[in-house]
């Protein structure tokens, strides 16, 4: 519980940022980027956070939170792998990536480990169409990727 | 200031992650460790274009084309190229008929395309105002302020044909002029740029090569219309992107050329980037708007336009990223000029992404009325593998299959239109022979199901029951009354959704159907798929004359549904069998058949 609590805490930086927005119209989106930027995604409590800072009813926030896919609201693996899920990819067998991937790991897609290692998510094209099928671990990108290098490249995060 | 030799690396996204970064470090430490830092630049670049050769290094002035470099690759570079003054021959591009030394000349996929939107890209440092300058940058911007009114700006844009590149092809110089014409205290222009048409990155490659193009054209849209702030909504996917823009934002502040009373004419004018947050319906315009005001992005009933009733219900120009970065050089070069490339139906040229079964992956920019046929075959270098072509689709999940008989269609908007697909904005997926076509429209309806906003029934109720019926077909169970009540739905989605997302999502169904009826028939009727793609409708079985019975198969499989002794012929267990493939890419012999 006290962990949870200390996750939420804002940092000094994410604190003048909501200030410096809080006047501009349409400010919603930007700072919950900065709130996802900071702790890997959108909690509970950094919502009601949001609201009371905005002064925004948290039915809006969660509005908007939900509406989007870039927000997460559970929090991802120490790992996130994203396997890109754009039409080169697709006919290149990213799919099979996906099942190869979910086998591996025993999660599903937008599943965590349960030691909160990984967590896998499907993408719309990381724009990396030449390099097709490709995945994504921690802004490191891997392409022409193969089923049989999947294992090889987790066990490089383990 | 002049160099003995400039080192241009690609800084594109698909480069960047093949380690173009640290080529680049690579390339300015050999520098300074074999003497020659004074007399070389290394610069980092716009994306090239040719993406599949990846990642690229191009040395002027001998317009060296070296592919597929590797950080240890640097020193050799350095001290063959530069220092001797040879070309390194086994990194040089290598065509099809073996012939080395290849200039960017020589290069059959630069041959057929001409550059407007990317004439930056891939020849400046994006980071640097000064190399934009150097290239024309801002002489519109300049000509704008002091030279032309916001009529002869119009005037201009009308002679030149510029349509909006972003999928619809409406006239810039209409938008541009309803804007103007509105009255209004507050006007705002914006840059579409959340791309979002998945295995398509013009815009992006676009921003992040030549990010001061599009702010130039901002600026002078807002001299024309009367606006003093613009936003850029980009996709917070494109992080490259975005950070490229920051810089040019900040550069052109400090030169005077945006913020307060721009060179000096009085006239105001920022930038503020805003972020997408990954939703496709926010490439629609007014859910674009609906997201820079901070709300789910669901679009509303036009008219109003945005041009008169946009951003804060006040008037608003929005393009997209690709239309932006024609303006400056047709008010450089005139209307006129523009207006003689292409077609007569649609002017200047278009850049696509080309990606999928193809040798040559990249993007690649032509004139309007190039034919499919010469994009696929003279630039993209034909079909990967030695596979046969199947179809191309254009405009994403917006748009439709072509197949070989429309090879020879001159691309624009018209023609694409009529051929049931659309213009889109560039992505170009070639498919193959192994590429079920069934599947393929299941792949674009499921994405746009899960991108339809919600907001009208047509496009929330249909998608979704014509996403249960390509299920129901590529699971067998398809019957032929399936296929008529997908046309009756599609129909309707076209006619009752509110935008654009619903309007054209039926799209790859409708016109997959129209040319490929077969394929379905060979789903519903003989419950096959000739690609081999749909699980449920194939089978994995082994040749007994062709089976040696080396038990590959067999261990490989992660079910243990092959069984067998050593040397005898195995079986499968179809009861057992996952249809993973596994067996079918070890066995080493043929042996293994898919029906």
């Amino acid at each position: 519980m006290s962990i949870m609590k200390e996750e939420n805490i804002f940092s000094k930086e994410l604190i003048a940022f909501i200030e410096e927005w809080k006047e501009k119209p349409g400010n919603l989106i930007m700072v919950l980027h900065r709130v996802q930027e900071e702790f890997g995604f959108i909690s509970r409590e950094s919502a009601d956070k949001v609201a009371l800072m905005l002064d925004m009813p948290l039915a809006t926030i969660y509005g908007v939170l939900s509406f989007y896919h870039f927000f997460k609201m559970v929090k991802p693996g120490e790992h996130n792998i994203q396997i890109c899920l754009g039409t080169a990819c697709y006919l290149k067998g990213g799919d099979a990536l996906v099942d190869e991937l979910t086998n591996l790991l025993g999660i599903e897609l937008g599943g965590v480990t349960e030691d909160g290692k990984f967590s896998l998510e499907g993408v719309r094209c990381v724009g990396c169409c030449g390099l097709a099928p490709v995945i994504s671990i921690g802004g490191e990108v891997f392409g022409k990727v193969t089923k049989d290098q999947l294992p090889g490249i987790i066990s490089k995060y383990n | 200031m002049a160099f003995r030799n400039y080192i241009l690396v690609c800084g594109g996204t698909a480069c960047e992650s093949s380690k173009a970064n640290a080529i680049y470090e690579a390339l300015l430490a050999e520098c300074k460790a074999q003497g020659v830092a004074d007399e070389v630049q290394v610069l980092k670049t716009g994306c090239f274009g040719f993406c599949e050769q990846g990642p690229i290094v191009k040395i002027l002035p001998e317009d060296s084309f070296y592919v597929q470099i590797k950080p240890e690759d640097a020193k050799e570079l350095i001290a063959e190229h530069v220092v001797k003054g040879r070309e390194v021959k086994r990194l040089l591009y290598t065509k099809d008929c073996g012939r080395k030394h290849a200039r960017v000349e020589d290069i059959e996929f630069y041959q057929k395309q001409f550059r407007i939107v990317l004439r930056n890209c891939g020849f400046i440092d994006p980071e640097n105002i000064e190399e934009y300058i150097a290239r024309e940058g801002y002489v519109a911007l300049e000509k704008v302020l002091f030279e032309m009114s916001s009529d002869d700006v119009i005037a201009e844009l009308r002679t030149a044909g510029l349509r909006g590149r972003g999928g619809a092809g409406f006239p810039t110089w209409m938008k541009w002029n309803f804007t103007r014409q509105a009255e209004s205290d507050q006007k705002f222009i914006v840059v579409n740029a959340d791309e979002g048409d998945p295995g398509a990155y013009m815009d992006r490659s676009t921003l992040e090569g030549d990010p001061h193009s599009v702010l130039e054209a901002m600026i002078i849209a807002g001299k024309t219309v009367g606006s003093n702030q613009g936003y850029i909504y980009i996709r917070a996917e494109y992080p490259l992107a975005i950070k490229r823009l920051e810089i040019a934002m900040a550069q052109a502040r400090e030169m005077g050329l945006l913020g307060k009373n721009i060179l000096g004419s009085g006239f105001d004018f920022d930038i503020e980037i805003r972020l997408g947050a990954g939703a496709f319906v926010c490439g629609e315009e007014t859910a674009l708007l609906a997201s820079i005001e901070g709300k789910r992005g669901m679009p509303v009933p036009r008219p109003p336009f945005p041009a008169v009733k946009g951003l804060w219900g006040k008037p608003t120009v929005i393009n997209n990223v690709e239309t932006w970065a024609n303006i400056a050089m047709i008010i450089v070069k005139g209307g006129d000029w523009f207006s003689r490339i292409g077609t007569a139906d649609s002017s200047g040229t278009k850049v696509f992404a080309l990606t999928g079964k193809i040798r040559n992956s990249g993007l690649v920019e032509v004139p309007m009325g190039t034919t499919l046929r010469e994009i696929i075959y003279d630039i993209g270098g034909g079909i990967a593998d030695g596979k046969e072509f199947k179809a191309v689709q254009t405009g994403g999940p917006s748009g439709g299959v072509i197949t070989k008989e429309y090879l020879d269609t001159p691309i624009d908007f018209g023609s694409l239109t009529k051929l049931g697909s659309m213009m889109g904005s560039g992505g170009m997926i070639i498919m193959d022979e192994d590429d079920c076509i069934v599947d393929v429209a299941k792949f674009y309806l499921n994405f746009s199901v899960d991108e339809s906003c919600g907001k009208c029934s047509p496009c929330r109720i249909g998608g979704r029951s014509l996403a249960n019926l390509l299920e129901k077909i590529s699971k067998g169970n398809g019957e032929l009354a399936d296929l008529d009540q997908m046309i009756e739905i599609g129909e309707a989605m076209k006619k009752a959704s509110l935008c654009a997302l619903g309007q054209t999502a039926p799209n790859p169904i409708l016109s997959s159907l129209h040319y490929f009826r077969d394929e379905y028939l060979a789903h519903i009727v003989d419950k096959k798929c000739p690609a081999g793609k749909c699980k449920s409708l194939i089978s994995y079985n082994i040749l007994p004359d062709k089976c040696i019975g080396c038990t590959a198969c067999a261990r490989k499989c992660p079910v243990a549904a092959i069984s067998g002794e050593r040397r005898e012929v195995h079986v499968i267990d179809q009861a057992a069998c996952i249809k993973c493939g596994v067996c079918f890419e070890t066995c080493k012999f043929g042996a293994i058949e898919v029906r």
